[in-house]
């Protein structure tokens, strides 16, 4: 038997609406069955099941916010051997299956689930005590009252009155140009704003950053994937991020330093590899959902299920496991012209991947110069977790999977 | 103007509306050949005759009850009960008949009906005969309750509750007959429903009533002696109460202590309390506090009694823990 509860949808999250209920008391469940939908600030998302079992009981009535951590069910399972379920294990482990008699003669023992090893992120804490009035006048004058520091542990109106107009403008404008002032509205987007703000601050504030960047002939894979393409219907061609996708992916397997966590001062280095991709939402806000399992996909496979999750991240319609399981970054910023992007890594990541736009450059080769598609890939690497060495390592092997296109399929 | 004890001041303004109008008459224990069990009625006697100023049997049930039948046959009682414990044995009366009976007739039949008692503790008379009821008369719909606490309110508010056309419960302090203060007959008293600022101030706002006004007034004189610019507010009605001058004041001070003799729980400064809350919240810089009678019955001792009821000190302590200078 074991407790479902409401999974850490990313590092960001500390809550969400149990929106509906999929299964009822009762109902037999399989690992990956998706039990129930959520909403966060990403959207509503379809959380799974870890655990092979029985619904033994709901705990939570639908349209309920919860804390992360929070029981939301229990499922009585049937095997009762302590199964853990690890972000850095495939998805499709299934737990070994016991006979019941041995749950008699061990009852207690639990079948603990951990589907998200990162810690709960704590920014600030949210306990700040500010009087009624103070906290009306900080709003009226404009002040971000998380910048200033409670006297006795409460804000009163006396320390805002006395707080100098030119140090508050200061505040305002300069330090917090993202101010919270309505933090009260629950509006998805700011919630996401939010969101994106508390992790990239963490990382900022956390993760020593540092920046490779290099410079790839992309003529081959492109030539090869025109090729490719030509032989396809519209529908089925490949898209040449589903190729960078595709190479990250070979490249990661030669050096997995970079596909993991940074948890508790150490590096858990990934198996699986699972790239955030980042997907811009048409309303404004950003996603990284994960692209399960890229490392067992060749290269149709890649494409297929990079359409699939645009598609569903767009509608709103993720699996918890997408937003759970990301142990890599890639952000694509080419599209809009950008030559170079030097990403923030989302905490507990110890990498992002930045490709830029493919443009026509003058390439030297050999004794020739020529004109060449070009593209530069960069990467952003937790030097806790890494040297820049690895990611040189990285780079290196991405660049030579890219001259080498057949390697991709 | 002239200087009178409160005392004098209810007298007067009973003898004045005996005077002026020859429905209003009075009743109660002891109120005649006595001459009231606190000397209020003294003299009436001789002046207005046994037709009105009536002994009345130690029956307060009957005899609240005979108010209510003159108020409804055009008649303007005003019934004494000698002390508000005695005022529970004519509870039927009040609560069933005096405050229902407009609503129950379709508004055809108004109950004009003045009831005046003693009130409060701090005369050593003990658990039975210290009580401070108001807050729980305020409770109930189709009364107004008033608590004069100046000499000229304690004038005024004879009049006021006479030409109300609804039951009126005036709460006397026994503790206040005694003092001394100004009255003027002529001048137009300020309307039943409106609270009066004793002393403004700026920094904290004590709401309070009856005899309390005067610890009241007494810790802020205290407060301003350490910086403290205390805001006192006479409530003088519980039933309306004034939510007006109540919030417009917290509003100026952000914070509030309300200063109540009844005892906490389920307090008129617990209604009022709630009321902040409903219509002042965004204004409060500080947690509202109150201070009370303790959770007792009055004890009988001295030390004892005195320790209970709300006092000026535990007021100026109260505001000084507010206001972070404790």
């Amino acid at each position: 038997m074991s407790e479902f509860v409401m999974p850490s949808l990313g590092a960001d999250m500390e809550s969400a609406i149990l929106m509906e209920w999929h299964v009822k008391e009762g109902d037999k469940v399989s690992k990956g069955d998706v039990i129930a939908e959520v909403e966060t600030s990403k959207g509503v998302i379809e959380i799974e099941v870890f655990e092979d079992g029985i619904v033994e009981k709901l705990l939570v009535e639908e349209e309920t916010e919860c804390k992360v951590g929070t029981p939301l069910a229990i499922i009585a399972s049937d095997a009762n051997e302590s199964v853990e379920v690890k972000v850095e294990e495939k998805v499709e482990v299934e737990p070994p299956k016991e006979v019941i008699q041995q749950e008699e003669l061990e009852p207690k023992k639990e079948v603990k689930l951990e589907p998200q090893e990162e810690p709960v992120v704590k920014v600030q804490s949210r306990e700040l005590k500010i009087s009624p009035a103070a906290r009306k006048r900080a709003e009226e004058l404009g002040i971000d009252i998380s910048t200033i520091t409670p006297i006795d542990g409460v804000i009163q109106l006396a320390q805002l009155e006395a707080l100098n107009p030119q140090e508050v403008k200061v505040v305002v404008k300069e330090e917090k140009p993202q101010e919270k002032k309505k933090s009260e509205t629950k509006d998805t987007k700011e919630g996401m704003r939010q969101a994106i703000a508390a992790a990239m601050s963490k990382s900022n504030a956390e993760i020593p950053h540092y920046y490779l960047s290099t410079s790839i002939n992309m003529t081959p894979a492109l030539e090869y994937l025109e090729e490719l393409n030509k032989q396809r219907s519209i529908k089925e061609r490949i898209l040449p991020i589903a190729m960078l996708i595709r190479a990250v992916a070979l490249a990661l397997q030669e050096v997995p330093e970079l596909n993991g966590f940074w948890h508790e001062e150490e590096l858990h280095i990934s198996k699986a590899i699972h790239p955030g991709i980042a997907i811009a939402l048409r309303k404004g806000g950003l996603i990284t959902p994960a692209l399960l399992n890229a490392d067992i996909m060749n290269l149709n496979d890649t494409m297929d299920s990079l359409s699939n999750l645009i598609t569903r991240t767009r509608a709103g319609k993720l699996r918890s496991s997408e937003l759970m399981a990301q142990t890599i970054t890639i952000t694509n910023l080419g599209d809009l012209g950008v030559d170079s992007v030097f990403g923030v890594i989302y905490p507990p990541q110890v990498a992002v991947i930045g490709f830029g736009i493919i443009k026509d450059a003058p390439w030297a080769e050999g004794d020739a110069l020529c004109v060449r598609k070009v593209m530069q890939a960069t990467l952003a690497g937790d030097h806790r977790a890494t040297d820049g060495r690895v990611g040189a390592k990285f780079l290196d092997k991405l660049n030579n999977v890219l001259q080498n296109p057949k390697e991709l399929l | 103007m002239a200087e009178t004890t409160y005392r004098e001041a209810v007298r007067a303004a009973i003898d004045d509306a005996m005077s002026s109008d020859e429905r209003v008459f009075l009743m109660g224990e002891d109120v005649g050949h006595y001459g009231g069990c606190y000397a209020v009625s003294m003299g009436l006697l001789e002046k207005f005759g046994e037709q009105r100023i009536i002994d009345t049997p130690l029956s307060e049930s009957t005899f609240t009850g005979a108010g209510i039948g003159a108020a409804l046959n055009g008649m303007r009682p005003i019934v004494e009960i000698m002390t508000v414990n005695f005022s529970l044995l004519a509870l039927d009366q009040i609560m069933n008949n005096a405050a229902t009976l407009l609503h129950m007739s379709g508004g055809q039949f108004n109950v004009p009906l003045v009831i005046r008692m003693a009130t409060g503790g701090g005369k050593q008379l003990g658990a039975q005969h210290s009580h401070s009821l108001e807050g729980w008369f305020a409770h109930i719909p189709g009364l107004k309750i008033l608590t004069p606490a100046t000499v000229q309110d304690a004038y005024d508010m004879v009049g006021l509750a006479l030409k109300d056309p609804n039951p009126v419960l005036v709460f006397e302090n026994a503790l206040l007959y005694n003092d001394k203060g100004e009255l003027d007959t002529s001048a137009k008293p300020l309307p039943i429903g409106k609270a009066k600022i004793e002393k403004e101030g700026k920094d904290v706002t004590i709401l309070t009533y009856g005899i309390s006004l005067f610890k009241s007034l007494e810790a802020a004189q205290t407060l301003a002696e350490e910086g403290i610019n205390a805001e006192v507010i006479d409530l003088r009605s519980l039933r309306p109460l004034d939510d007006e001058t109540i919030m417009a004041s917290i509003a100026k001070t952000h914070r509030v202590v309300i200063v109540d003799e009844g005892w906490k729980s389920g307090s008129l400064s617990a209604e009022i309390m709630a009321r902040i809350n409903e219509q002042a919240f965004y204004e409060l810089d500080a947690p509202m506090a109150r201070v009370c009678t303790a959770e007792v019955p009055l004890p009988y001792a001295k030390h004892l009694e005195d320790a209970a009821l709300p006092q000026a000190d535990k007021i100026v302590e109260t505001v000084k823990k507010m206001v972070g200078v404790s």
